[in-house]
């Protein structure tokens, strides 16, 4: 059986073992550009194998936050680290040294990232997107990354797509091929900037199902998504960010049923109603 | 639910043609093939059903019109070609494959290919310096451009052919310092076969460079983030990620240098070099057949130009691939299509 296949299930967290790799510590993490401050002084652990959802109004700094996190945006002050080692920088005696290019695309192998619009390689089919990082980044051979992909693409429910390219796939195929990508190199840690944010809504949910059935997997996973159904449904976490700080975090009954915080509310009311009455 | 009526509605335009074909037996699978219907279909339903209909394509006689005016006027500019006594044919024939033209052909070749080659790859690098982060690298790039853009090819070729006047030997060396490796006489380092592939290929490489770093910044900036996530090299991403992208659009505008670079060879005849355009031109100062020797220049750079966008269109259409969701057909694939429905049709009829 294929994701795409398992609609709605609900599901109970199974992981067997509890895992021990993926943690993330972001601790008081500053970062303008130019005059504006877009984040400002954010903390946040996220456990090993947990599921966190970022909500928040638009421009309030989740893309950006969660960009730091794979150091594609450095931050000004504050760290980030991962399973304790600091993102970007390496800790000598009393100082940071900034780490190389060679080392920080390393540290990147260990955190996949899925993109609002895909940014699926346009010239590459659905297998040699996924095949390529493996190859070059992680010195898999061709065959072996290959005999991975299709696996993995078999996972998302493409495996009859392999040797299609990119713009022959709808939006939703192709964001799940860009998660079997990410997934090829065993990511500790999955990033997801609004991944269904530009699909049409009925292939929301074969993205999502897809995620959800990676939440069980024991891997760290970091959405930033506007479906408020799914990460009350998949997430251990929920942080409500606005004007770049977190206003509150709690579990999602605790965030969606009664949330302490003015902000939260109003944001919560504006978005949450509507999407109830479909 | 608003799927549901969706739904309906598909499954009820589905059962519509198999509907028509019961209406008419033993044609099922051919209903497409313009076979008109048994039954035609009953007057005054509200949902008609041509399926039984036959497909008449549109018909464009102005189209047959413009042909017919162009075919005209092209035989008659082949006609006068061909009677016009004073295009001297035979003498072009006599020229065309002489062992001298056929040897200036080849050193035209020769240059465009190295200069050409030398040009793409300096002007690659030199992109890839122009957008570079660091501002020394820009800084190098833009002045290099800046200069072989601004000053004459021609003045750029007899600057380096008499690089030996300015000076007058070469040295590698530390520099203020008296320390040389090596030393050579500039007269027997800069050639003229030298000067002119010097001057070529820097000239080119300065228009290069521009033509590649328009195309890489045609590529969305999406894609090189996505493969910085995936932690692929700054090098590779360059080469596999976004080069390949950009050479849809550098392509069309490479070529153009390209075609442009085999025809500006000629410019060496400043250094007497004999290539192709060059050795016509001793010809004929000789035999005075002006007219007929420009014409086998003209004719070779016909052909070299024609070969030229053949390949062109292979090139680029093997840099569509994923770019396009269905790749068009080639000329070949084509006329074959083209021939087999015609044949299809006769058969039918
Ligand atoms: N590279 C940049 N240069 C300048 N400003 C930026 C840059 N990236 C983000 N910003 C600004 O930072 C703020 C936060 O942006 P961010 O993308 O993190 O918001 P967001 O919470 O993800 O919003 P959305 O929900 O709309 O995606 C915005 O005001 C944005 O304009
Ligand atoms: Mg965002």
């Amino acid at each position: 059986m294929t994701l795409a296949d398992s609609q709605t299930t609900v599901l109970t967290r199974t992981t067997a073992v509890a895992p021990t790799r993926g943690l993330v510590e972001i601790t008081a993490v500053h970062k303008s550009f130019g005059s504006l401050h877009v984040l400002r002084g954010v903390s946040l652990t996220v456990e090993p194998g947990s599921v966190t959802a970022i909500l928040g109004p638009s421009g309030s700094g989740k893309s950006t936050l969660l960009r730091t996190i794979n150091h594609l945006e450095k931050v000004d002050a504050g760290y980030v680290a991962i399973d304790g080692s600091l993102v970007g920088y390496r800790k000598r005696g009393n100082s940071l040294h900034e780490l190389r290019e060679k080392d920080i695309l390393k540290q990147r192998t260990g955190i996949g990232m899925v993109f609002q619009n895909f940014n699926l390689f346009g010239h590459l089919t659905a297998l040699e997107n996924v095949v390529e990082a493996p190859v070059v980044a992680q010195g898999k051979t061709k065959a072996e990354a290959r005999r991975r992909g299709l696996e993995l693409l078999e996972r998302v429910g493409l495996g009859d797509k392999a040797g299609a390219y990119p713009r022959q796939l709808s939006g939703g195929q192709q964001q799940r091929v860009a998660i079997a990508r990410a997934l090829a190199l065993d990511p500790k840690i999955l990033l997801f900037d609004e991944p269904t944010s530009a699909l049409d809504p009925e292939l929301v949910n074969e993205v999502l199902d897809v995620i959800r059935e990676l939440a069980t997997s024991g891997t760290t996973l970091v959405i930033v998504t506007h479906e408020m159904g799914f990460a009350r449904d998949v997430a251990d976490t929920v942080v409500f960010m606005d004007q770049g700080q977190i206003v509150e975090s709690g579990t999602p009954a605790e965030i969606f049923a009664n949330p302490r915080e003015e902000r939260t509310r109003g944001f919560l009311s504006k978005i949450i109603e509507p999407a109830f009455n479909i | 639910m608003t799927i549901a009526p969706t739904d309906v509605e598909q499954a009820a335009t589905r059962t519509a043609p198999q509907a028509a074909g019961t209406a008419s037996p033993g044609e099922g699978a051919q209903t497409n093939n313009a076979v008109p219907p048994a039954l035609p279909p009953a007057p005054g339903r509200a949902a008609a059903d041509y399926s039984g209909y036959r497909i008449v394509a549109a018909r464009h006689p102005w189209r047959w019109a413009g042909t017919a005016v162009v075919a005209l006027g092209l035989a008659a500019v082949l006609w006068s070609l061909a009677t016009n006594p004073r295009w001297e044919w035979d003498v072009v024939a006599q020229w065309f494959t002489a062992e001298s033209v056929i040897r200036g052909l080849g050193e035209t070749l020769k240059l465009t290919v190295i200069a050409g080659a030398l040009g793409f790859v300096l002007g690659f690098i030199l992109a890839l310096m122009r957008l570079s982060a660091s501002p020394l690298l820009v800084s190098v790039s833009w002045t290099f451009s800046w200069i072989f853009r601004s000053t004459p090819l021609l003045v750029q070729m007899l600057l380096w052919y008499n690089l030996g006047y300015l000076y007058e030997k070469i040295s590698l060396g530390i520099p203020f310092t008296s320390v040389t490796f090596f030393e050579v006489q500039t007269t027997t380092l800069v050639s003229q076969f030298a000067a002119a592939i010097l001057g070529l290929t820097l000239n080119q490489a300065a228009y290069s460079a521009e033509i590649i770093r328009g195309g890489i910044l045609s590529v969305d900036q999406g894609q090189l983030e996505a493969a910085a996530a995936l932690g692929i090299p700054a090098w590779r991403r360059s080469t596999r990620i976004v080069l390949p992208q950009a050479m849809r659009s550098i392509l069309p505008t490479a070529f153009n240098e390209i075609i442009g670079l085999v025809k500006g060879t000629s410019i060496v005849y400043v250094l007497a070099y004999s290539e192709l355009f060059y050795t016509v031109q001793v010809i004929y100062n000789r035999t005075q057949q002006v007219l007929p020797l420009l014409l086998v220049a003209t004719l070779w750079y016909i052909v070299i130009t024609s070969v030229l966008s053949v390949f062109q269109y292979y090139i680029e259409r093997h840099y569509a691939k994923g770019a396009v969701r269905t790749l068009p057909l080639t000329p070949l694939q084509k006329a074959r299509k083209f021939f087999t429905i015609r044949t299809n049709a006769r058969n039918l009829t």
